[in-house]
């Protein structure tokens, strides 16, 4: 146990056999597949297309894939991060759009770039529960359509003037306008609660944590170089639909080198001097996709006579206090992952892939520090020394975010579907089924991670 | 879908206009829609052999208006020339005058059939007069006009006229289903084959695959199958997979984002058919390229993808088929050949060659496959009115859509039907065979 109230065990959950958590007390929920669009650079492809195009896009090739068409699902759930205000129930917009039954109830969600992977776990949870026999989830984000919203003083004065109900009433309204409150209002991705950047606050703890610049670009160039590979060796053929005239993520750079990544001037964390280490090319780019992922119980799927790929074990979401500074904005599953395994009975070698996802370079290696830490683990969290290492040839092995790109609520289906797919092929090797690990970090410093076993 | 021309002469002013400056007038076709009837008015059936008589009776039992006289000014939707009994060509003139003025009463897109015997057998007398029907009936289809096609059964020795490939062949011709098959013969081969229980759903319960079946032909054949009653694997190129699952979605069926030439293909097929479908009865190897050039500026890569997609691929993929336990039950393979690979064109060596090698292929395979009661046969498009024909030059794509007998492209669901018959029980008895879907291109034969 540890003094800060981050251990590993919770009270409800002492280090048992996966076979007494709560995962197996119920029905399995399995993955049967999923479907995305190939992820484009915002301003690319889909510079037009709304979340609800794509979302809807990516359902279809879904629903094309596994035959789909005019089946009443037991719920849909997906969601943005960037959403406009009219799209309050994108979901079930998309649903009505698609070839599902029009009867198939859909509802959004939104954890920041944790939407997707929750999307999953919330409905695997139903269908455990026996409340629901299949599912998608899904998520979907557009930087390119973004929401642009008017400024607060422009937007208090249009909503006092559609109460004014005469016109010198109206004129005193608008004399309060200045030129300042024509100004748009953007979406960033700054933390409000302290005004620095996603980039920012990763590059403290890129510092912190003294990841090299040369250890973030190895990483970005073997994300690219695995996702390149996996897209030539046509393990993306029943994973992805294309879209608007791509057949691959637009971010991917199959020719990318060592070279090139360390040739490219630091953007985070420039104040820091000779630590400033990350770059455009071991950082994410703002990118525009959707992707869905269909969940069944074993019986559903059988009755379809669909695949079942991996059983959604269990899911963990926490968060730290970023704002105070005790730990990075993105080290969420740092404390997320250690007390998942633990309540599962299992350690970071029993992991046949680890998926991290790759919101930086430095966030995956910062948190593999932390893990390979004796501090860290002694002190945040209460083990008798560091979590363990991970072994890094079961890292992200079809490549991750820093290739693929990031549309923030995607990334969770994507990783989901392809992880799925990894474990159905690799199957039990020493005759117990290969097992998965998801981890990813979210804004306001939160974090899902999530077990995954082949089928 | 139908040119512009052809709208404007079929009526009207342009009608007159055309008329009297000796242009091309081009019918409106007659196309298929579930629930019409088979033909546009009542059939006479001439000839009077026991296969004429037998064949008769079998078409009144489909609740046809049958003649066995013209009823002078009678508007006819069909003529059914029975010569399966010739001996000598002198035995041609009877049947064939005491029909020839009925030609005046055949309604806008009417039909002619001749139902005779394969040449190659038989004394040279009776050899002569079979191979006589062939240029009979190709001149005769020339004749024709208003959408009026002509096409001829041909039966192997010990075949007889009612056999249900026959009858199958005959129900296809009579209808809307062959409006661009024209001055075309089949050979009935055997007495396999069943005809449907609903004739509107000829291929319920069947699952089939299509290659290529993201757009233009591939597309309308996946349409036409579900509609006739088969759930659809619709396959193709990943890259065209947002197509494809339009499609996929459109008929109910699934997708499957897979390059045919893969080593892997033929099995990923009967994994995906059979694991999510259950069993697998058709296999329509659609998908082809072309990669034009003339063969003194020929390179490699040009002629190899060609080869590869075009027909290799279909050869590997047919080896998996017939070597699969899933694959026994009155199995139907059809590919997609074209007028190039028979008559040549200019550019197109690779693709000719191709397109030539599936005519052969389908021939040789034929024997395989019958002794599981299956079938392979080929469907040899002209011009069909595609994406990709929509990007010849306008003089060009107008003398090659104008160039056969019902002066007209074909759409891509001609060539869909007769894919569609072809791969229907109804079809059994016909294999080894290419039917030409091109309005009687005045080249190649």
């Amino acid at each position: 146990m540890s003094i800060d109230g981050q251990s590993v065990n919770g009270p409800e959950a002492p280090a048992a056999s996966r076979a007494a958590s709560s995962a197996h007390a119920v029905r399995r929920a399995v993955v049967v597949g999923g479907n995305r669009i190939p992820f484009a650079r915002t301003g690319g492809a889909y510079t037009k297309s709304s979340n609800q195009d794509m979302l809807t896009a990516a359902l279809d090739g879904l629903i094309a894939r596994f035959g789909l068409q005019d089946e009443r699902i037991g719920e849909v759930a997906a969601g943005a991060v960037l959403k406009h205000s009219r799209d309050f129930n994108l979901t079930r917009e998309a649903v009505l759009g698609s070839a599902l039954s029009a009867e198939t109830p859909a509802y959004d969600l939104q954890q920041a770039c944790a939407t997707g992977l929750e999307t999953v776990l919330g409905l695997a949870n139903k269908i455990k529960l026996g409340q629901i026999d299949s599912a998608i989830a899904g998520g979907v984000d557009s930087a390119s359509d973004a929401p642009i919203a008017v400024s607060e003083g422009l937007r208090e004065v249009l909503l006092d003037l559609s109460r004014a109900k005469t016109l010198p009433q109206r004129l005193q309204i608008l004399a309060r306008l200045r030129p300042k409150d024509l100004a748009p209002d953007a979406p960033n991705t700054g933390e409000p609660r302290t005004g620095l950047s996603m980039g920012e606050h990763q590059a403290l703890t890129t510092a912190q944590w003294k990841i090299t610049r040369e250890a973030q670009d190895e990483l970005a160039y073997n994300s690219h170089r695995n996702l390149a590979a996996a897209y030539d060796a046509g393990f993306f053929d029943d994973l992805l639909t294309p879209y608007r005239g791509l057949t691959r993520d637009s971010n991917l750079r199959a020719d990318t080198s060592l070279d090139k990544l360390a040739s490219l001037k630091p953007v985070f964390g420039r104040n820091l001097g000779s630590q400033a280490t990350m770059t455009a090319g071991n950082s994410t780019p703002l990118t525009d996709g959707a992707s869905t992922v269909l969940l069944a119980s074993e019986e559903w799927a059988d009755q379809h006579d669909l695949p079942k790929l991996a059983t959604i074990l269990d899911g963990v979401a926490a968060a730290v206090d970023f704002v105070h500074g005790k730990d990075g904005l993105l080290m969420a599953p740092a404390f997320a992952v250690p007390r998942l395994l633990a309540r599962n009975g299992l350690t970071l070698d029993d992991i046949d892939y680890f998926e991290i996802h790759e919101a930086f370079a430095g966030t995956v290696l910062s948190t593999l520090a932390a893990w390979e830490d004796e501090e860290f683990g002694r002190t945040r969290l209460g083990l008798e020394g560091a979590f363990g290492k991970v072994d890094r040839s079961r890292l992200n092995v079809n490549g991750s975010s820093l290739a693929a790109g990031h549309p923030f609520a995607a990334t969770g289906g994507r990783i989901v579907a392809s992880l799925a797919k990894m474990l159905h092929e690799k199957g039990a090797p020493d005759g117990r089924p290969a097992l998965g690990l998801i981890s990813i970090c979210a804004a306001g410093g939160q974090g899902v991670v999530a077990l995954l076993e082949a089928q | 879908m139908t040119d512009t021309y052809t709208r404007m002469v079929s009526k009207g002013l342009g009608r007159d206009v055309a008329k009297k400056l000796g242009l091309p007038q081009p019918a409106l076709l007659r196309r298929h829609e579930p629930g019409q009837p088979l033909v546009n008015g009542p059939l006479l059936v001439v000839g009077s052999s026991a296969g004429a008589d037998a064949l008769a009776a079998d078409l009144l039992a489909w609740d046809l208006d049958v003649r066995r006289h013209a009823v002078p000014r009678e508007k006819l939707g069909g003529i059914v020339l029975v010569l399966d009994d010739l001996e000598k060509p002198g035995d041609l003139e009877e049947p064939v005058l005491r029909a020839a003025p009925s030609l005046r009463d055949l309604a806008p897109n009417g039909r002619v059939l001749t139902v005779s015997r394969v040449p190659d057998g038989g004394t040279p007398a009776a050899a002569a007069a079979r191979q006589g029907v062939d240029g009979l009936l190709r001149s005769l289809a020339k004749e024709l006009r208003a959408g009026a096609t002509g096409n001829g059964i041909l039966l192997a020795d010990g075949v007889s006229a009612t056999a249900p490939g026959a009858l199958g062949a005959l129900g296809f011709f009579l209808s809307a289903r062959s409006a661009f098959v024209d001055g075309q013969f089949v050979r009935v081969g055997s007495s396999d084959g069943r005809l449907p229980d609903d004739v509107d759903t000829p291929l319920a319960g069947k699952v089939a695959v299509v290659t290529g079946a993201a757009r233009g032909i591939g597309a309308a054949i996946a349409r036409t199958l579900h509609r006739d009653g088969a759930t659809v694997v619709a396959v193709d190129i990943p890259a065209a997979g947002d197509h494809l699952a339009e499609v996929a979605n459109d008929v109910r069926g699934t997708a499957l984002q897979l390059d045919i030439s893969r080593e892997d293909a033929g099995a990923r097929i009967i994994d995906h058919a059979v694991g999510r479908h259950g069993r697998l009865d058709i296999v329509v190897h659609n998908a082809g390229i072309t990669r034009d050039k003339l063969l003194v500026n020929m390179d490699h890569t040009r002629w190899s993808s060609v080869i590869d997609v075009n027909i290799a691929a279909q050869l590997r993929i047919n080896d998996v088929l017939l070597a699969s336990e899933h694959f026994r039950s009155s199995p139907r393979i059809v590919s997609v050949a074209s007028t190039s690979g028979i008559a040549g064109n200019r550019g197109q060596t690779n693709y000719a060659a191709s397109k030539g090698g599936v005519m052969g292929m389908v021939r040789a395979t034929a024997p395989l496959l019958a002794r599981h009661g299956g079938s392979i046969n080929a469907v040899a498009p002209g011009f069909i009115e595609t994406e990709m024909t929509a990007r010849i030059p306008f003089a060009t794509r107008e003398i090659a859509r104008r160039l056969n007998s019902l002066q007209q492209g074909g759409r891509p669901q001609d060539v869909a039907e007769a894919i569609a018959f072809l791969a229907s029980d109804a079809a059994g008895g016909i294999s080894g065979e290419v039917l030409r879907v091109c309005g009687q291109n005045m080249v190649g034969a």
